[in-house]
C-alpha cells in the first residue's frame, strides 16, 4: 500500500505541475507555449492552390513543389502577417490526393481578394527549348519542351537599358542572374543546343525566343521583350521576390472574421467546462468513492492533454475542441468498465483491494480492444485530410492514447492508495454504487 | 434474459428504424454542402434590426451574380449565401452589392473548387470503408481463440452489420433534420459518422469480450451452457456499463449542443442520435444476432 501511496502522491504532484504549466503559459502573452489557434478560431484566410505539374518531369516535381513553397513563403512575408503558414501536399495514391497542392494560411487577414491578388503577382518563369521537329518556326506554346531551368534557380533580377543598334530610346532589358546550380544548368543547356531557339516563358507566355549562338557561362540571361520601362521595372521587382517554377491555380479559399472565431472559442471552453463538470458529478453520484477518483484522474487527464496540445503544438480548431470533449467521454468509459468489474467482484465476496486488482485485469482486454479500434478510426480520419477533419482526428487520437494511460495507471494507483483490505463501516457505502447501499 | 427471449421483437424494431432511416434518406435526400459539391458560401452580419427581407437580398445578389443562389437567415442578424464557386472578384461584387443599402460585416467566406469537392466525397467514402474493413480484421484477430459456436470472423461480420445500421440510422435522422432545418452535410458530418464508428465498435466489443470470457471459462471448467444463456448472461452483466457510458457521452454532447460553438452543433446532434441508437443497437441487437448465426453454422 505504501508503494501505491508514494506513486499516487507523485501522480498528484505531476498533475498539479501540469495544471500550473498549462495555466501559467496561457497567462503569459509572450510564452511560446500558448495554444495555437486555427483560422476558424483566430480569424484569417486560407487559400488552397493547385500546382500545375503537367509540364514538369515527374522526377523533379518534388523539388519544384518545395521551391514553390519557398517562393510563396517569401511573398507571404511581405504581407506582414504574424505566423503565416505555407504548406504543400504531394499527390499520391496513398494519401488519396490527386494533385500537388499549396496551402497558404494567413491569420488575421480577412480580405481574400487582396491576398489572392498579392500572391498572384508572383511571376512564373521557365526556359523552354523549341522542339526539334519544328525548330526555327516554333510559335505555339505546345512546340516547346521543358528544360528544367525554372524560376527556382533565379538568384536576382536587374533592369538595364540596352544600347541596341536601333536608334532612339534604349530598350529596357531584364537581366536574370541564376544561382550557381542554375548557372551550370544554363551553361549545359546552351552548350548542347547551339543553333536552337531557347524561349523564355513568363506566366505561361513566351516573351522572347532567341536562338542560341554559343554556350553561355556565368549564369546570366537577358530578356529583351517588348517592355515599356514601367512593365520592366515591375517585372524586376516581382522577380526579385522570387519566381515560381510552375504555375499555380486557386482552387479554394476561405476567410473567417475575428468575431466568429472569438465566439467559437468562448463557446467551446464553456461547453468543455460544463460537460466535464456534469460528467464528473454523474460519476461521483453513481460510483461514490471510485467516482471521485475517476473525476480526479479525468482532471489530470485533461491537464495532460492540454499540456501535450501546447508542447507538440497541435493547432486547435472548433472541431479539435469537439474531439477533446468526446475523448473525455471515451476516457470515462474505461473507468466505468473497471468500476463495474470491481463491483461484480465485491458482490462475489472479494475484499475491496482484491476486487480492485481483479477488476482492472478483467476489464483490460475490453479496454485494449476498444481503444485500439478507436485509434484505428482516428488514424484513418487523419488520412482523410482536410484541415477541419485532421483537427478533430489528431486531438481524438491523442485523447484516446491519454485515456489509456489515465484509466489503466492513474485510477488504479489512486484507488489502491486508499482502498482498505476489508470492507467495514463507511467503506461498504463508499465502494457501492447507484441507488443500492452496497 | 429478457432481451434474448424477445430478440425477435428487437429485430423487428431494428427493421422499422432502418426502414424509417432509409425512407428519410430516399424521400428527402442528403443535401450535400460545398465541401462535397464545390461552391461558395458567405455569411454576413447585419446590424441589429437592419436585415432586409430575404427576397430583397436575393434581388441584390441576382443583379451582380448569375446562376443559382440560395440565401438563408442565420440567427437574428446573419444571412448565409450559397452559390457556385466564385472568383475573388465575384465575391467582392456581391459584398459591394449587399453593403450598398445598409452596412454589413462579412463573418465568414468559404469557396471550394468543384474538383476539390468531388475528391473529398471519394475520400470520405473510402475512409468509412477502410475503417470498417480494418475493424473486421482486428476483431477476427482479437477473437481468434474463440471459434465455437461462431467462427471468429463471424464476430467481425456481425460487428460490420451492426455498424452499417449504426451509420444509416443517424444519417436518416440527419436527412429528416436537414429537410426541416435547412442544414447541409459538411465535412464535420463525416467526422461524426467516423467517430460514431469508433464509439459503437467499442460498445459492441465490450459485450463480445464478455462472451469471449464466458466461453473460455466454460471450456476450462467443462460447464455445459447453451450459447443463448451465455449471451444473455453477458448482456445482463455489461448492461449497466453500456448505459452509464452512453449517459456520460450523451451528457458531454448535450453540453456541446447547448453551450458549444455554432459550427459543432449539427456535429454533436448527429453524434447524440448515433450514440443513443448505437447503444440500443449494441445491447439489443449485436449479441442476440450471434444466435441465428450460430444456429446457421450448427446446421452446416
Amino acid at each position: 500500500m505504501t508503494r501505491y501511496r508514494v506513486s499516487a502522491a507523485i501522480a498528484l504532484i505531476a498533475g498539479l505541475l501540469l495544471t500550473y504549466f498549462v495555466w501559467s503559459t496561457q497567462a503569459d502573452p509572450t510564452s511560446s507555449y500558448r495554444f495555437k489557434l486555427g483560422l476558424d478560431l483566430a480569424g484569417g484566410t486560407e487559400l488552397v492552390y493547385k500546382a500545375d505539374m503537367s509540364q514538369t518531369p515527374s522526377g523533379e516535381q518534388g523539388d519544384a513543389l518545395s521551391a514553390l513553397q519557398g517562393v510563396i513563403e517569401r511573398r507571404v512575408n511581405l504581407f506582414g502577417v504574424a505566423e503565416p503558414l505555407v504548406q504543400t501536399e504531394r499527390a499520391s495514391t496513398l494519401s488519396g490526393i490527386t494533385e500537388d497542392r499549396l496551402i497558404v494560411d494567413l491569420p488575421g487577414v480577412t480580405n481574400i481578394k487582396a491576398a489572392v491578388a498579392a500572391l498572384g503577382e508572383t511571376p512564373t518563369l521557365e526556359f523552354r527549348l523549341a522542339a526539334p521537329a519544328s525548330a526555327g518556326q516554333a510559335t505555339s506554346t505546345a512546340s516547346f519542351v521543358s528544360t528544367g531551368l525554372t524560376g527556382r534557380y533565379l538568384a536576382s533580377a536587374a533592369l538595364q537599358f540596352g544600347s541596341g543598334a536601333t536608334a532612339g530610346l534604349a530598350a529596357p532589358q531584364v537581366i536574370l542572374n541564376f544561382d550557381s546550380e542554375g548557372a551550370k544548368l544554363f551553361e549545359k543547356i546552351t552548350k548542347e543546343n547551339v543553333g536552337k531557339q531557347l524561349a523564355i516563358f513568363l506566366d505561361g507566355q513566351p516573351i522572347s525566343a532567341p536562338v542560341i549562338q554559343e554556350a553561355i557561362p556565368g549564369g546570366q540571361a537577358t530578356i529583351t521583350g517588348q517592355f515599356t520601362a514601367t512593365e520592366a521595372r515591375d517585372l524586376v521587382r516581382n522577380l526579385n521576390f522570387g519566381a515560381l517554377p510552375v504555375p499555380i491555380i486557386l482552387q479554394s479559399s476561405s476567410a473567417v472574421g475575428p468575431t466568429l472565431g472569438a465566439a467559437a472559442i468562448s463557446a467551446g471552453v464553456i461547453a468543455g467546462i460544463i460537460g466535464f463538470a456534469i460528467v464528473a458529478l454523474f460519476m461521483i453520484a453513481w460510483y461514490r468513492l471510485p467516482g471521485v477518483i475517476a473525476a480526479l484522474a479525468l482532471a489530470e487527464y485533461l491537464a495532460f492533454m492540454l499540456a501535450v496540445i501546447k508542447v507538440i503544438p497541435v493547432t486547435l480548431t472548433a472541431s479539435g475542441i469537439a474531439g477533446l470533449i468526446i475523448s473525455v467521454g471515451m476516457a470515462v468509459d474505461a473507468n466505468v468498465l473497471i468500476f463495474e468489474r470491481t463491483k461484480e467482484e465485491l458482490r462475489g465476496g472479494k475484499t475491496p483491494r482484491e476486487a480492485v486488482h481483479i477488476g482492472f485485469s478483467r476489464a483490460w482486454p475490453a479496454i485494449r480492444d476498444g481503444h485500439f479500434t478507436m485509434i484505428i478510426s482516428g488514424v484513418i480520419l487523419f488520412w482523410l485530410g482536410t484541415s477541419i477533419v485532421q483537427g478533430f482526428a489528431l486531438v481524438f487520437v491523442l485523447g484516446v492514447l491519454a485515456s489509456f494511460i489515465s484509466a489503466v495507471s492513474l485510477s488504479r494507483v489512486f484507488l489502491l492508495a486508499i482502498v482498505p483490505e476489508h470492507k467495514e463501516g463507511p467503506w461498504s457505502f463508499l465502494m457501492g454504487s447507484g441507488a443500492h447501499n452496497s | 434474459m429478457y432481451i434474448i427471449h424477445h430478440r425477435g421483437l428487437f429485430f423487428w424494431i431494428t427493421g422499422v428504424m432502418l426502414a424509417a432511416a432509409i425512407g428519410a434518406i430516399l424521400a428527402w435526400g442528403l443535401p450535400l454542402g460545398i465541401d462535397f459539391t464545390g461552391g461558395s458560401l458567405m455569411q454576413v452580419n447585419y446590424q441589429e434590426g437592419t436585415r432586409p427581407a430575404l427576397a430583397d437580398i436575393e434581388k441584390q445578389v441576382a443583379l451582380v451574380h448569375e446562376g443559382m443562389v440560395s440565401v438563408r437567415t442565420v440567427g437574428t442578424n446573419d444571412v448565409s449565401i450559397r452559390a457556385r464557386t466564385m472568383t475573388p472578384e465575384e465575391h467582392e461584387a456581391i459584398f459591394a452589392a449587399l453593403s450598398s443599402s445598409v452596412p454589413i460585416t462579412e463573418i465568414a467566406y468559404t469557396s471550394v473548387g468543384p474538383a476539390l469537392g468531388s475528391q473529398f466525397t471519394d475520400k470520405a467514402l473510402w475512409a468509412i470503408g477502410a475503417v470498417m474493413l480494418v475493424i473486421v480484421l482486428y476483431i477476427a484477430f482479437a477473437f481468434r481463440k474463440v471459434s465455437r459456436p461462431v467462427p471468429s470472423w463471424g464476430y467481425g461480420l456481425t460487428v460490420i452489420a451492426m455498424l452499417a445500421i449504426d451509420i444509416i440510422v443517424p444519417t436518416g435522422f440527419f436527412a429528416a433534420y436537414a429537410h426541416f432545418s435547412g442544414a447541409e452535410v459538411d465535412s464535420l458530418f463525416v467526422v461524426a459518422l467516423l467517430a460514431l464508428l469508433g464509439y459503437c465498435v467499442n460498445d459492441i466489443i465490450v459485450i463480445f469480450d464478455r462472451i469471449r470470457e464466458h466461453l473460455n471459462n466454460n471450456e476450462k471448467t467443462g460447464l455445459k451452457e447453451s450459447f443463448e444463456d451465455t449471451i444473455g448472461k453477458s448482456i445482463n452483466e455489461t448492461m449497466t456499463r453500456s448505459i452509464n457510458t452512453a449517459l456520460t457521452v450523451v451528457l458531454a454532447l448535450l453540453a456541446l449542443i447547448y453551450f458549444g460553438a455554432e459550427a459543432t452543433k449539427n456535429f454533436a446532434l448527429v453524434m447524440l442520435v448515433g450514440v443513443v441508437a448505437g447503444t440500443f443497437s449494441s445491447i439489443c441487437r449485436s449479441a442476440p444476432l450471434l444466435i441465428p448465426i450460430a444456429n446457421w453454422f450448427a446446421k452446416k
